[in-house]
């Protein structure tokens, strides 16, 4: 059947803050040039999670005028606390002996779904086509092998993969420039990555998984503005992670936890990790009285600029954490995702007007401050591979002292899904009970998400092998995706004492992390029906 | 034949609804919002009847703020020829919806008025049959079949005891049940031409309706939170704990 076709002079994939800066950055340009964006989630914001302290630089350079156009950045970070974790007690690290990267007293508190919200008005104001609920689910070529756009998913197919009474086909979108800003792991953006060997002479990409649950907490444990960080407890020496914690406006505080991907032990259940830290003192009684109120998880970049693919490719960009532009040691990737964003506008519409190659992303992007961010934050992530503790004090000189200019790179040296050691050989993990007050079960964490998938559609998450996960995974990993999936997705069932590896589809909250940590990369996630997914409302 | 369809803006029937905290409503700041399912099948029933060639025009109208329109944009999306917003801010009730669809119904004159059986947010299922009553023209609830013959329609209704056909005269209300049909998807050209069709923006004053509440709204709690059960060891003990502490038997 063949499908219907639009031109554009550039097609977005995802509604994120580099996406859409992309699109504001094209209007403001030429507002002649037409520009159409596709967003997965049934509205802009339905899919993004992040912290989020926010730092304005790039939105300063992309909407000058922000402060009068009714933003949502309103809270300013007032004060800042990074603790040490033991398992009862806490250490207080004093500020000013944090590297300038941490410290964020000229950046904002905010919900970064609102601000995408907020600039696919601004986006809209400008002329911007976006569709929302049509996720891009397949790129397509012209002959030279050059991207020529993408097609969105058809909608109305069953379980079994036939067509319903209301099939809808998909929609081909061709631009003269695509561009890819799908966020950290774009399925997409992974097979560009493959197909136009953009990671060549790179380190392995590096990722993590984050957890955020928002909270309404009682007023005598609110401060808004407070920033607070933790390293240490409940994790080990040997698994990079830390949590965070932003007082909001509204008696609100978002609380968050990210586990960096390349752990080893299959018995980790990050999730688990996460509850269990909400119980130590010192962050139990900011939350006690209060109430959750939102649940979610995403995967996220880490791997910096060691990790980062070319981001051009024939008649294609990539963008924001498709490709992998957050900055780890401060923990932010919107303002780096908006820059991308920006020099990717520039480089199109030079590339439109006076013909020029789109390879001269790559020199703007080397002459602009997001490079000198990422290569002088380089060297944080690879140290804590030699442990928390190492990694601290080598920090404390590459970025205090050296402010990040030391005469070399460290290396990644592996992808998280080789972490993995044999499940008989690692310490199994005892996790307490969930009290349904401070820590809950997945099922009713997933129930916050709003998370839907239309029923009776193909499972979208695919397996390569369907056998493996029980006839290999299980036996050496203890298949780790039971622990691994934050929304319960992958369930190992005894039928009449046969293993049977199920997957809850429905459950699926889009974080990505099984595509990456799954140890025989055995699991691909593509687009469900558009719309499917979480419904963050203020994440 | 024309038929007017009625729409309402909700929230997402996904989202999980949580109510403010000084009790004066539910939460709606960044939540997502939806069109009321079964308004989508009434919208859906309408378009059908039409592409049959038994109506020459579907009119998507919808009473609300401002955001209220996106759900009429919806309904030109999927097959409607136009819109009417009314704009109203505030709280409303079945009563003002229906006198504002009575002044829509006096002014575009169509022979069928569509709209959901009821809304998801407040579960009333009033205004289809207040209308019926303020136009005086029969209305069939709960459809979940319709078959247009000349000037009638046949109806078939979900009630209590399985389904009832009924017969009724044009002009006429039907609100309309999840099982009447599975609404298509708006595809993206359509999307595109629906943001070229026409969306006729009236307020309430000028249909000179008083959309002021008649109920005065006391308290909006979240229900208690169910308790933990129990496990018991024999019937004797469960004889005993339903009979003293449920006090059931």
């Amino acid at each position: 059947m063949s499908r219907e076709s639009m031109e554009y002079d550039v097609v977005i994939i995802g509604g994120g803050p580099s996406g859409l800066s992309t699109a504001i950055k094209l209007k403001q340009i030429d507002p002649n040039l037409n520009v159409c964006l596709l967003e997965k989630g049934s509205e802009i914001g339905a899919h993004i999670l992040s912290g989020n302290v926010f730092e304005t630089r790039a939105l300063d350079e992309l909407l000058p005028n922000w402060r009068e156009l009714n933003s949502p950045i309103k809270t300013k970070v007032t004060k800042e606390k990074f603790l040490f974790l033991g398992k009862t007690k806490s250490l207080s690290w004093p500020t000013w002996l944090l590297p300038a990267v941490q410290q964020n007293h000229k950046n904002y508190i905010i919900s970064l779904a609102n601000l995408c919200r907020w600039l696919a008005e601004q986006a809209e104001n400008l002329g911007v086509e976006i569709f929302p609920g049509f996720p891009a689910s397949e790129v397509l070529y012209n002959e030279d092998g050059s991207v020529k756009g993408v097609a969105t998913q058809d909608m109305g197919i069953d379980k079994d993969g036939n067509k319903k009474d209301s099939f809808e086909p998909g929609i081909e979108l061709l631009g003269k420039v695509t561009v890819f800003a799908e966020g950290c792991r774009g399925h997409l953006g992974k097979q560009l990555i493959e197909k136009f060997e953009l990671n060549k002479g790179k380190d392995p990409q590096q990722y993590g998984i984050g957890f955020k649950e928002i909270w309404e907490i009682e007023d005598k444990n609110h401060e808004e503005g407070l920033v607070m960080h933790t390293a240490g407890w409940p994790l080990d020496n040997n698994t990079y992670g830390g949590s965070f914690m932003y007082h909001a406006e509204n008696k609100q505080v978002f609380l968050g936890y990210v586990i960096g991907l390349d752990y080893k032990n299959p018995h980790l259940s990050p999730y688990d990790e996460f509850q269990r830290f909400k119980t130590h003192p010192t962050i139990k009684k900011i939350i006690e009285g209060g109430k959750r109120i939102s649940y979610g998880a995403r995967a996220l970049i880490e791997g910096g600029f060691q990790s980062l693919p070319k981001m051009f490719m024939p008649g294609a960009l990539l963008v924001g954490c498709d490709a992998g532009t957050l900055n780890m040691p401060k923990i932010k990737g919107s303002h780096t995702a908006m820059k991308s964003g920006i020099i990717a506008a520039e480089t199109i519409n030079e590339h439109l007007k006076e013909n020029k190659d789109l390879s001269i992303y790559e020199n703007k992007f080397k002459n602009s401050w997001l490079y000198k961010e990422l290569y002088e934050a380089r060297n944080v992530k690879p140290s804590f591979s030699w442990g928390l503790i190492l990694g601290i004090i080598f920090t404390g000189i590459d970025q205090i002292l050296f402010r990040g200019k030391l005469p070399f790179t460290l290396k990644h040296k592996h992808a998280d899904h080789e972490t993995l050691k044999p499940a008989n050989q690692m310490p199994k993990i005892d996790y307490p009970k969930y009290d349904n007050v401070i820590t809950f079960d997945k099922t009713s964490s997933v129930y916050l998400t709003g998370t839907n998938h239309a029923d009776n559609q193909p499972v979208h998450l695919k397996l390569k092998d369907p056998d493996l996960p029980i006839n290999y995974t299980l036996e050496k990993f203890d298949e780790p995706a039971q622990r691994y999936c934050p929304a319960g997705v992958y369930e190992v069932q005894k039928e009449n004492d046969v293993n049977k590896f199920v997957i809850n589809s429905q459950n699926c909250i889009h974080c990505k992390t099984c595509d990456i940590k799954e140890p025989s990369q055995n699991i691909t996630w593509v687009t469900p029906e558009g719309s499917g997914g979480p419904r963050y409302g203020n994440m | 034949m024309k038929i007017l369809v009625a729409v309402k803006r909700v929230i997402d029937y996904n989202v999980q609804i949580r109510v403010k905290e000084d009790g004066t409503g539910v939460v709606t700041d960044n939540v997502k919002m939806s069109t009321n399912p079964p308004d989508d099948n009434a919208i859906e029933e309408a378009v059908k009847i039409k592409e049959a060639g038994k109506a020459t025009e579907v009119v998507a109208v919808t009473v609300g703020e401002e955001k209220a329109q996106e759900t009429v944009r919806k309904a030109l999306a999927v097959g409607a020829d136009r819109g009417i917003h009314v704009k109203v801010d505030g709280i409303l009730e079945p009563l003002a919806v229906s006198k504002i669809l009575q002044k829509i119904v006096d002014k575009e004159k169509p022979d069928l008025v569509f709209m959901g059986k009821q809304a998801i947010d407040d579960d009333c299922n009033q205004t289809g049959q207040m209308l019926s009553a303020l136009l005086n023209w029969p209305q069939a609830t709960f459809a979940s079949k319709i078959d247009v013959k000349d000037n009638k329609l046949e109806v078939t209704r979900e009630i209590d005891e399985g389904l009832e056909t009924i017969e009724i005269n044009v002009p006429a209300i039907v609100t309309c049940d999840l099982r009447l049909n599975e609404p298509r998807y708006a595809s993206l050209p359509n999307i595109m031409k629906a943001k070229k069709k026409p969306i006729e923006e009236i307020s309430a004053s000028d249909l000179g309706v008083d959309v002021s509440p008649r109920l005065e709204q006391l308290k909006v709690e979240e229900p208690p939170k169910r308790k933990a059960g129990i496990k018991v060891a024999n019937v004797a003990e469960l004889v005993q704990k339903l009979k003293n502490e449920a006090k059931v038997i």
